[in-house]
């Protein structure tokens, strides 16, 4: 047990530390909050102009479609606040040499780099996209129950290791090819699609959230177990997939690492 | 910093036309040394392709107003091309020089750094333009009879307005980018632009199927210059006079923001040059 605590330890290190900077930008935690309502907003616009032409599309309607939003804002929150500013992190380390640090480190590179920087004030994103998420039952006129309930929470465990090994992969590319300042808008811009239930696509696309870049088992697969439709089938899918992504992300950065050669060399 | 008062003006420009192909000879073999770049960007512009998906999905069922699934694949295939060639990436290039203070050395040069910045992203348009013309033949199979290829007039109002949309976008960004001089959060600025463009200049959905008020506020906004209008002008969903109407709406825009741009400039320099010592 004791690694575990030691690890539980460095991660509170690591949080404080991100929080210190936080708090010395204070202004850019409003103005942050203020733009994460705007960009929900926006979010919401396609949203609701579709509807307004049609009852159902693919065979969700509004308010079912608006839970699969809420979880993608959740989920997007998560990235922003966790994930996203990490890598940043790691990608400027690559080019700048000075990942070299973090590797000399005595603890896990991986666990390392993976929570070298957060940003608190999205949590107000989180908060945010809670309030869609209840908006959308409280059109549905119902809520989840504790099964469904239950089911959605272990997948948002799945979505977030789906997460989080799609980000690994990203950073094991940056190892290779160093000049890639837009890898983590490429990331975040093709997440972007996991807002629409996965149905509206058809062919190649649809294979590609579902296979490939695994948006489908993020987003729509949650939403619906949330609303007691999913097949346990697609859960048992969705829980395998992630735990297959998290094992090849795994194997694909112990691989990259031993390829890093740093900066100066 | 500005050397040269209006009476030189002519000279000036003589002068920034003699150098002029050679900053873009110099921006070509940038924009060559960075190809994966390039093509990582190229990738990021996807959202297009998904709200094509989305709406064709939609269409299925019957046509959303003008727009039947040929109408939104060709809309959102000529919004992807828009975009691609006039997209630029001053605003960024532009916070971090000042941040960084390495305008300074940019104005040591004998030509005015958004002359030097201008050549430098209009050098990325030929490869780009290479880059996106298998889209541009995907257009030609499913749309051909729209696009403009038999109307010389519509076809020079096409080019005009892509042209205008460049330039638009370039001064927007070098605005946005010069207030990085008066305040910390000049990206967080371009941010907010960047969220009310993708609503009111078409780029999410088309214009005019948000609700009519909103439609028409947009045609009194920069941002359906920027993007909407040259591509509904592209696949015809503009009649050529309405176009030609708009264009020059286009090109005051332009004009009211190269004014404002100067004026930034002039301004933000001496700013600059204090805090520089």
């Amino acid at each position: 047990m004791r690694p575990l605590r030691h690890y539980a330890r460095l991660l509170a290190v690591q949080m404080r530390t991100s929080l210190t900077l936080a708090v010395q930008y204070r202004f850019d935690f409003f103005l942050e909050g203020a733009l994460a309502l705007f960009w929900l907003a926006i979010t919401l616009i396609p949203l609701l102009v579709v509807y307004s032409r049609r009852e159902s599309v693919a065979g969700w309607s509004f308010p079912e479609a608006l839970v699969v939003v809420g979880w993608f804002s959740v989920l997007k929150a998560v990235l922003d606040g966790g994930v996203t500013p990490s890598l940043n992190f790691v990608v400027e380390g690559v080019r700048k040499g000075t990942l070299d640090f973090i590797l000399l480190k005595p603890a896990d590179a991986q666990f390392l780099v993976s929570t070298a920087r957060f940003e608190p004030w999205r949590i107000l994103d989180f908060l945010g996209s809670i309030a869609v998420l209840a908006y959308a039952f409280h059109r549905l006129g119902r809520v989840p129950s504790v099964g469904d309930f239950m089911v959605g929470l272990a997948l948002f465990g799945v979505a977030l290791i789906l997460l989080y090994s799609l980000w690994i992969l990203v950073v094991s590319v940056s190892f290779r090819v160093v000049k890639v300042d837009n890898l983590s808008y490429l990331f975040i811009s093709i997440f972007d699609a996991g807002r629409w239930p996965i149905d509206v696509f058809k062919g190649a696309l649809r294979l590609i959230f579902t296979v490939v870049f695994p948006l489908a088992l993020m987003t729509t697969y949650p939403a619906q177990a949330l609303l007691g439709k999913l097949t346990s089938a697609h859960a048992l899918l969705a829980g395998t997939g992630g735990l297959a992504f998290a094992a090849i992300a795994r194997l694909v950065w112990k691989r990259a690492l031993r390829a890093y050669t740093s900066a100066s060399s | 910093m500005s050397r040269r008062p209006g009476g030189e003006g002519l000279r000036a420009v003589r002068h920034v036309l003699r150098v002029y192909p050679a900053l873009l000879r110099v921006g070509f073999a940038d924009m060559f040394a960075y190809r994966a770049e390039m093509v990582v960007w190229l990738l990021t512009m996807n959202m297009p392709l998904v709200m094509m998906a989305l709406w064709t999905t939609v269409a299925a069922t019957g046509p959303v107003g003008r727009f039947g699934q040929r109408e939104f694949v060709a809309y959102y295939l000529g919004m992807l091309l828009v975009r691609i060639i006039t997209g630029s990436w001053l605003v960024w290039e532009l916070t971090m020089e000042i941040r960084h203070g390495t305008l300074a050395s940019r104005l040591l040069r004998p030509i005015h750094p958004l002359w030097a910045h201008s050549a430098m992203q209009l050098a990325a348009v030929p490869l780009r333009a290479l880059l996106v013309s298998p889209l541009v033949l995907v257009l030609y199979w499913v749309a051909g009879e729209r696009l403009p290829l038999h109307e010389p007039a519509r076809l020079a109002v096409a080019v005009a307005a892509i042209a205008g949309a460049w330039i638009l976008l370039f001064l927007v960004m070098a605005i946005i980018g010069t207030l990085a001089a008066y305040v910390e959060s000049a990206l967080s600025i371009f941010d907010v632009w960047l969220g009310a463009q993708a609503v009111l200049s078409g780029f999410l959905v088309p214009l005019e199927l948000l609700p009519p008020w909103v439609s028409q506020a947009a045609r009194y906004l920069p941002f359906r210059y920027i993007l909407g209008f040259p591509v509904e002008t592209l696949i015809g969903l503009e009649s050529t006079t309405s176009a030609l109407h708009e264009l020059g709406v286009q090109w005051l825009f332009i004009a009211g923001s190269l004014v404002a741009t100067l004026a930034l400039w002039r301004a933000a320099l001496k700013r600059f040059a204090a805090f520089g010592g």
